[in-house]
Order: C-alpha cells, then sequence, then structure tokens
C-alpha cells in the first residue's frame, strides 16, 4: 500500500521522539557550557612543559635538546638553548631552553613531542576553551604560559603521571643511590588554574 | 546510462518544449548546502536534465603528498588522519601497513586485533553517518542524520577515550598501537557494538520501505559492472554493481581471515543498491567485531624493535592497500634509506570513485545530481589532498 512506508517511518521518529523522554540512551544531548562530559583520561589538545619543584623556572625537566622540535610535525616548536648550565630539579647541572614557544595556532595535537621526548618533559594538556581576541602573539605560548606542575599533571592524567613518576624515581635510584627520588608528587603547587 | 542521454550529451540537444533553446549552465558548490564539503560541478542543463557535467576540485589542495615526502615516517601519521576525516583509524592502518611492508616489520597479534576491532567501528561510523548524509541531501533533514550522528557519536567517544581525540586519532604505529585498550574500554566498545543492531533496525525502518526513499533512489544513477572495473571503482560503490571484490577477502591482510563474514553484494548498480550496502555491511561488521572480542589475545601491542624516531627503512618500494570504508585505500612509499620518504602517494578511494560522477548523472534531473554525489561517498579532505 502507497504510504505504510512512510507510516512506519513516522512511528519510528515518534518511538525516538517519545523514548528520549524515559531512555538515557536516546536522550544524549550534553547542554554545553552549562553541563560538561567529563574528558577522557587520554584526552589530548595541546603540549605543556612540566616543573617539578615549586619553581617554574628551575624545575623545568626540559633540557633543551631540541628533539621535539625536530620531529614536529608541523614545525610548530621554537626552542633556544642556554648559553650556561643550571641545575635540575635532581641538582645536576644541566642546560635549559632560554626560549621555549609553541605556536598553537599551528600546533595539531599529534602528540608527536610527547612520545619522542626523552626527559618526559613535555606532555598533553586538557584545556580546551582557548580562543583569543588576537590571534598572533596571543596564540603564541611562551615558556611562562607553558610550564605547569607535576601536581597539574597528576590531577589531569593520574594513572600515566604515576607510571611517568615511578620511571623517573627508578632511573634516579639507578643512577645515585645516595639520594633519595625525588619527591615530585607531594610538593603542592600554587597553581591551580585548569 | 541508457543511450538516449549519452545521445543527448554528444548531439546538439533536442528541444522540445523549451522556449529559447540554450543550455542553463549552473555553478553547483563549492558552498551548495548539500555538496559533501568544497566541490563544485558546472552542470549543463536542458531544461531539468543534467546534460554535461564538469567536476571542478581542489578548493582543500594541501598538498599532502609533498609534505609527506619532507616530513619523516612518523611525522606523516598524523597528517593521515586529515585525508578522510571520518576515518581516521583506517588511514592510519593503511599507512602503517604500508610501511609496515617497506620495512619488513610484524606486527603483534594483540596489535592487529586491535586494529580490526577499530577499523571496524570506523566502518560503522562512516556508513552511519553517510546514511544520514544521503538522506538529508534528499530533503530528509535533520531527523535521520541526528539518529545516525548519536550512534556515531558513541563510536567517537570510544576513540577519544583511547587515543585521545575524536576525529584525529592518530593511534597506530608502525609495528603497533600506540595505546593499549584497558578491559574497561573493551567493556564499553561491546555495549556500544551490542546496542548498534537496534540502531540499524530502527534506522532501516525508516527508509527502506519509503516510499519517496525509493522513487528517488531506485533506477537512479545505475552503474555497469564493466564500466565500474573500467573506472577503478572500489569499495561499496563496486559492490553495489555485483563485483564480488573485496580486499578484506582478497588480500586477507591483518587477521582477517580468521573471522567469518560475508560479503554483500548488490544487483542493479543505482543509489538503492548503494545505500543498501553500506546497511549490510554494517551488519556484517558487527559479527566481526563480535568476533574480534571474543578472540582478542593478551600480549604486546608494539614491536619492539621497531624504532620510531629516526627511523629509516631500506631502499625500496611498498604499496599497502586495505579495504576502507569507502573503498580500497593505498600508500605507496618509495624509500631512498633516508629519514623522509623519496615519493608518497595516496591512493584515495572516494577521488577514484568520483571520477564517474558525470557518466551517472548524464539524463538525470539536477535533484538527482545531489543523491548520486552522496551516492558516492566522498570527503574532500582525500579527494584534493
Amino acid at each position: 500500500m502507497i504510504g505504510s512506508g512512510i507510516l512506519k517511518g513516522m512511528a519510528v521518529t515518534a518511538r525516538n521522539f517519545i523514548g528520549s523522554y524515559f531512555e538515557a540512551d536516546r536522550l544524549i544531548t550534553v547542554q554545553y557550557p552549562e553541563e560538561r562530559s567529563p574528558l577522557p583520561e587520554n584526552y589530548r589538545n595541546f603540549p605543556f612543559l612540566i616543573y617539578d619543584t615549586d619553581d617554574a623556572e628551575a624545575g623545568l625537566r626540559c633540557v633543551a635538546c631540541k628533539i621535539c622540535e625536530k620531529e614536529c610535525p608541523p614545525q610548530c616548536i621554537y626552542i633556544t638553548k642556554s648559553n650556561d648550565k643550571k641545575p635540575d630539579y635532581l641538582g645536576k647541572p644541566q642546560f635549559y631552553p632560554a626560549v621555549f614557544d609553541i605556536d598553537i595556532s599551528v600546533c595539531m595535537s599529534c602528540q608527536i613531542c610527547v612520545e619522542v621526548c626523552p626527559f618526559e618533559a613535555i606532555k598533553m594538556d586538557k584545556v580546551f576553551e582557548l580562543s583569543r581576541r588576537e590571534r598572533f602573539d596571543a596564540l603564541l605560548f611562551r615558556k611562562r604560559e607553558l610550564a605547569k606542575s607535576n601536581t597539574y599533571y597528576h590531577r589531569i592524567h593520574p594513572v600515566e603521571a604515576a607510571e611517568v613518576d615511578a620511571k623517573l624515581a627508578e632511573a634516579a635510584a639507578k643512577k645515585r643511590p645516595a639520594e633519595p627520588a625525588p619527591s615530585a608528587v607531594a610538593t603542592p603547587s600554587p597553581r591551580t588554574s585548569a | 546510462m541508457t543511450t538516449a542521454s549519452h545521445e543527448l550529451a554528444q548531439s546538439p540537444p533536442r528541444m522540445t518544449s523549451r522556449l529559447d533553446g540554450e543550455l542553463l549552465e549552473v555553478s553547483m558548490g563549492p558552498q551548495h548546502p548539500s555538496t559533501h564539503g568544497v566541490f563544485r560541478m558546472n552542470v549543463a542543463l536542458d531544461g531539468e536534465i543534467v546534460v554535461k557535467l564538469k567536476p571542478v576540485f581542489g578548493y582543500l589542495h594541501r598538498n599532502h603528498e609533498k609534505i609527506g615526502e619532507s616530513t619523516s615516517y612518523l611525522g606523516s601519521m598524523p597528517y593521515t588522519d586529515r585525508l578522510d576525516y571520518f576515518c581516521s583509524m583506517t588511514n592510519n592502518w593503511a599507512y602503517a601497513l604500508s610501511v609496515e611492508k617497506l620495512a619488513d616489520i610484524e606486527v603483534p597479534e594483540r596489535a592487529e586485533y586491535l586494529r580490526v576491532i577499530l577499523a571496524e567501528l570506523t566502518r560503522l561510523q562512516n556508513h552511519a553517518s553517510l546514511l544520514g548524509f544521503l538522506l538529508s541531501d534528499m530533503g530528509a533533514w535533520g531527523t535521520p542524520l541526528m539518529y545516525a550522528f548519536r550512534e556515531r557519536e558513541k563510536i567517537l567517544d570510544l576513540f577519544e577515550s583511547l587515543s585521545g581525540s575524536r576525529m584525529m586519532c592518530d593511534y597506530m604505529r608502525f609495528g603497533g598501537c600506540r595505546v593499549d585498550a584497558g578491559p574497561d574500554w573493551m567493556e564499553r566498545a561491546k555495549k556500544v557494538v551490542d546496542a548498534f543492531p537496534r540502531f540499524l533496525d530502527e534506522f532501516e525502518k525508516l527508509i527502506v520501505s519509503n516510499e519517496i526513499l525509493i522513487v528517488r533512489t531506485q533506477e537512479v544513477g545505475k552503474m555497469s559492472a564493466e564500466l565500474a572495473i573500467n573506472a577503478g571503482i572500489t569499495g561499496p560503490m563496486l559492490r553495489a554493481c555485483g563485483v564480488n571484490y573485496d580486499l578484506r577477502k582478497v588480500d586477507g591482510y591483518g587477521v582477517y581471515p580468521r573471522f567469518k563474514f560475508r560479503v554483500p553484494l548488490g544487483d542493479h548498480g543505482d543509489c538503492y543498491d548503494r545505500l543498501m550496502m553500506r546497511a549490510l555491511e554494517m551488519r556484517e561488521s558487527i559479527g566481526i567485531l563480535k568476533q574480534a572480542f571474543e578472540q582478542l589475545p593478551a600480549g604486546p601491542i608494539m614491536n619492539p624493535k621497531v624504532k620510531l624516531r629516526a627511523f629509516r627503512p631500506p631502499v625500496g618500494e611498498a604499496y599497502g592497500r586495505i579495504e576502507g570504508p569507502k573503498g580500497e585505500l593505498g600508500f605507496y612509499l618509495i624509500s631512498d634509506g633516508s629519514p623522509n620518504p623519496y615519493r608518497y602517494r595516496v591512493r584515495p578511494p572516494s577521488f577514484i570513485n568520483l571520477t564517474v560522477l558525470e557518466d551517472l548523472c548524464l539524463g538525470h534531473t539536477v535533484a538527482d545530481v545531489m543523491v548520486i554525489l552522496g551516492s558516492i561517498d566522498i570527503v574532500m579532505g582525500e579527494v584534493d589532498r
């Protein structure tokens, strides 16, 4: 009978409409700015630099080896190596990045910098509300904006951060058995911006 | 196409009920609401009948292949996500497969199973959203597309919790996969797959016997098997013409030979068959997924011998291809031993499937052009590269 196919379709639409009041499976809209679905642990968007102690300058894990700069597919990282060395969080003299910029208008969130970093110094952030009124300097993140504490890292990626800390503690214990492992987790950070 | 329309295309059109007897040239796109991406068609119309159609593309050209030749082998992986942005997982797989062929890398078994699971989930969400798009092309604006996107969103949530990103997954690596899927992810994936047939049943009720849809799609955009084979058409488009060619069966790449599944075949090669091909393939994909969940072994997911950074494959060439949701997706790589490929070539299924657009459209009305274009299933990220 002509029209029976359309009626069948209408029945499906009606079932979906009425079902949306009773079944959670059918009503999945999240009213975004007011409601937010939780981000999964693995969520990534832009990289940030980890520092260990309270001091965002001295505690940076980055030693300006420039591997991430070289491997970055869209070439959005810019690093200048320091001329002098200063002690890193373990007390070992290391180079440090005098300049570390990431142009997040170029970054494509591929996580390759994280994968290639041998010092666990760069990780992926979860901040996504990054719209700016100005499109050049405001989207170029300098070292100061990129540096975030290990505590922050623990808050956004708890499982992954615990693994990284265990790995670093093991490496530190192997290298210098006299000193205790860095207790980075214990240091509270004043930074709370998420 | 019928001979009548070809005559119409070659000889000066016979004017029967025209006022001035001139052909009307319409530029459809690049921002026509129903064109799939930035794609333009210069259509010559006799009344409402298409007598000539010239596709114009390149609006989204990003120099993908040249970029691939100047970045490292690892660096090309996230760029492949951006080819067909609906199916980043299968793009990753095709590229990983060709690098693995080039450097003779073995992939651990668990990684192979994870790849199958993710590729079939990709097929589910691609076909589901294609059906939604096709219906909205026909004027069923909103509702079917929203139903399809509701299901797609569940799969994208799975991708996000595994790989960190909904669409730009960047998940696979040559020699395995990047992150392992835990038991709770598997449970969630199983739930999504178990709930999927309900959506399919509903969706088929919505469309299969709908008279308007039948009138709009049956006998529209018919393609013969000869034309399909000669033009190099692959994927559901080819199978809708009744040609039994599925790389999962033909090549048996990955662990596909271990799964039992059937390859749905069409009969007429018209838009309706192409549409149903997607619906039937989704059912087979659910079967594959259920088998893969059962057989999934434990073990490593990455070949420990592979050095991702500063990866230098031996001199040689390789072509890796997989059955993507849109057709045969292949990557051709020539290595000269340096960290960058000497030549990097993509065989994009939707670009090659698009080449027959004029043959399918001649003799149909301009409204049918949208349906035919929709049934080809193109993504401009892949067509223009």
